[in-house]
C-alpha cells in the first residue's frame, strides 16, 4: 500500500515539475510591459465601476450547506455498497431506514424553499 | 528502485500522452464545431490544419502575462497551477488496458491501483472546484466573481448526483477497485444493468467540466469568459488544459464504470476498445457543444436538486432491490 502513494508521490512529482518548466519558459519568452490602462480590471473598455469585490446572492451560500451535509453522507453510502451483497437483506433494510433519512432532509429542505433559486 | 524508474517512465508518459491529446482535442473539436456548422475550421496551419496546436501553444507561451493591479497576486498566480496540477493528479488511477508483460516483467497501465480506486479519483476530482473558485476571486473582476461562484454552485450541486449515480455500479461490482470493476462487466456492461444510472451519471460530468449545455461559468454572452475573464497567456491556456484533461478523466471514468472499460470482441486489442469509448464519448462532448443552447441557472440548480438527485437516490434504491431479488 505505501508503494502506491510512492507512486502517487512520483506521478504528482512530474506534474508539478512540468506545470513549472511550462511557467519558467513563458517568463522567459514573454514581454513585460505593463501600464495603467492594461492593468485595469476588464469591464468591455470601460473604466470599471466600483471594486471587484460585489455583494451576491446568498443562495450560494445556503447551497453551499446543503451540499456538505449531502455530500457526508454519501460517503457512507459506499463502503455499504462494497458489501452489500455479502450481508443481504440486513444491509438492504438498514441502509434504506438511512436513505429514508436522507429523503427526508431533502424533502424539508425542498418544503422550506431552500432549493428555490430567486 | 527499479519499481521506481518504471513509475517515472511511466508518469512521464503519461503527462506527455495527455497533453498531446488534449491539443489535438482542441482541434478536432474545433474541426468538428466547424462541420457542424458548415464550415472549413482551421486549416492554415499545416495540411488539415494538423499543425494548429503548436501554434496555439507557441502563441500562448510567449504572450504577455497581465496581472490586474487589485488582485491578490499569489492566489491569482496560483489558481491555474491548482488547477491543471489537480486535473493531472486525478488521471493517475485510471487504468486504460489490462496490465501487460513487457521483458518479462508485468506492468499496470496505471500509475497506481489503489483498493478504492473510485473513491480516490472522485476525490481528486472535486478538488479541481478549488482552481477556479480561487482564481475567480482573486481577479477582483465583477464577471470572474460571478463565473466562480457560480461553477462552484453547479460542480458542488451536480457533484451529489454524480456520487449517488456511482453507487449503482459498486452495488452491482461490489468493489471499489476499478480493475475489479471492469472485470465484473466482462459478460454484461453496466450500461444494460443500470441505464437510469448511466443517464444521470452522463448529465452530472458534462455539468461538472462546464461543459454545454452547463457552460454558465464561462457564460460568454454575459460573464465575458466567466471565471478566466482576467487571464491571459499561459496561464489562461493551464485552464484550458485542466478542462479539456477534465473532460478526458470523466470519459475515461464513465468507460470504465459503465461501457465495460476494455472490454470487447477480441480482433481489436483491448486498449484500442478503451480508447475508441473514450473517443465517442469525448466525440458526444462536442456534439451537444454544436447543437444544444445554454440553460438559465435556475433551471440549472433546479435540474440538479428537483431531478438529478432524486431520481439517482431512486436509482439506487432499485439496484438496491434488484440485486436483492435476484
Amino acid at each position: 500500500m505505501l508503494q502506491q502513494y510512492t507512486s502517487v508521490g512520483v506521478f504528482l512529482t512530474v506534474g508539478a515539475l512540468f506545470v513549472a518548466v511550462t511557467l519558467l519558459v513563458g517568463r522567459l519568452l514573454r514581454p513585460h510591459n505593463p501600464y495603467p490602462e492594461k492593468l485595469a480590471p476588464y469591464e468591455c473598455g470601460e473604466i470599471p465601476v466600483g471594486g471587484g469585490q460585489v455583494r451576491f446572492n446568498i443562495r450560494y451560500y445556503i447551497f453551499a450547506l446543503i451540499f456538505v451535509i449531502f455530500d457526508v453522507e454519501t460517503v457512507f453510502l459506499y463502503p455499504w455498497a462494497v458489501v452489500f451483497e455479502e450481508i443481504g437483506l440486513f444491509a438492504f433494510v438498514v441502509m434504506m431506514l438511512f436513505i429514508g433519512t436522507l429523503v427526508e432532509g431533502l424533502v424539508y429542505a425542498w418544503k422550506k424553499g431552500a432549493l428555490r433559486w430567486v | 528502485m527499479e519499481t521506481f524508474l518504471i513509475v517515472a517512465i511511466k508518469s512521464v508518459l503519461l503527462v506527455v500522452i495527455l497533453l498531446t491529446v488534449f491539443a489535438h482535442f482542441m482541434l478536432i473539436e474545433r474541426k468538428f464545431l466547424g462541420y457542424f456548422q458548415l464550415r472549413l475550421g482551421p486549416n492554415r496551419v499545416g495540411p488539415w490544419g494538423l499543425a494548429q496546436p503548436i501554434a496555439d501553444a507557441v502563441k500562448v507561451i510567449i504572450k504577455e502575462d497581465i496581472i490586474p493591479h487589485d488582485a491578490d497576486r499569489i492566489t491569482y498566480k496560483l489558481a491555474p497551477v491548482v488547477s491543471l496540477f489537480v486535473a493531472l493528479a486525478a488521471y493517475a488511477s485510471i487504468p486504460v488496458a489490462p496490465p501487460v508483460e513487457i521483458f518479462g516483467r508485468t506492468i499496470e497501465l496505471s500509475i497506481v491501483n489503489p483498493n478504492a480506486g473510485i473513491l480516490l479519483l472522485l476525490a481528486t476530482t472535486s478538488l479541481g472546484v478549488y482552481g477556479i473558485t480561487l482564481g475567480g476571486w482573486a481577479s477582483q473582476s465583477k464577471y470572474s466573481l460571478l463565473g466562480a461562484l457560480r461553477s462552484t454552485a453547479q460542480m458542488i450541486s451536480y457533484e451529489l448526483a454524480l456520487g449517488m449515480s456511482v453507487v449503482g455500479v459498486i452495488i452491482l461490482a461490489g468493489s471499489l477497485n476499478l480493475y475489479d470493476i471492469v472485470a465484473a462487466q466482462e459478460n454484461i456492461w453496466f450500461i444494460f444493468l443500470n441505464p437510469i444510472g448511466f443517464i444521470i451519471f452522463f448529465i452530472s460530468i458534462v455539468a461538472e467540466v462546464n461543459r454545454v449545455p452547463f457552460d454558465l461559468p464561462e457564460a460568454e454572452t454575459e460573464l465575458v469568459s466567466g471565471y478566466s475573464t482576467e487571464y491571459t497567456g499561459i496561464r489562461f491556456g493551464m485552464f484550458m488544459m485542466a478542462e479539456y484533461v477534465n473532460m478526458l478523466t470523466m470519459s475515461s471514468l464513465a468507460t470504465l464504470l459503465y461501457l465495460g472499460g476494455w472490454n470487447g470482441p477480441g480482433f481489436l486489442p483491448p486498449i484500442v476498445w478503451f480508447l475508441l469509448k473514450v473517443v465517442l464519448f469525448l466525440f458526444v462532448f462536442v456534439w451537444l457543444r454544436a447543437s444544444l443552447p445554454r440553460l438559465r441557472y435556475d433551471r440549472l440548480m433546479d435540474l440538479g436538486w428537483k431531478v438529478m438527485l432524486p431520481v439517482a437516490i431512486a436509482n439506487l434504491v432499485l439496484t438496491a432491490v434488484f440485486v436483492v431479488l435476484f
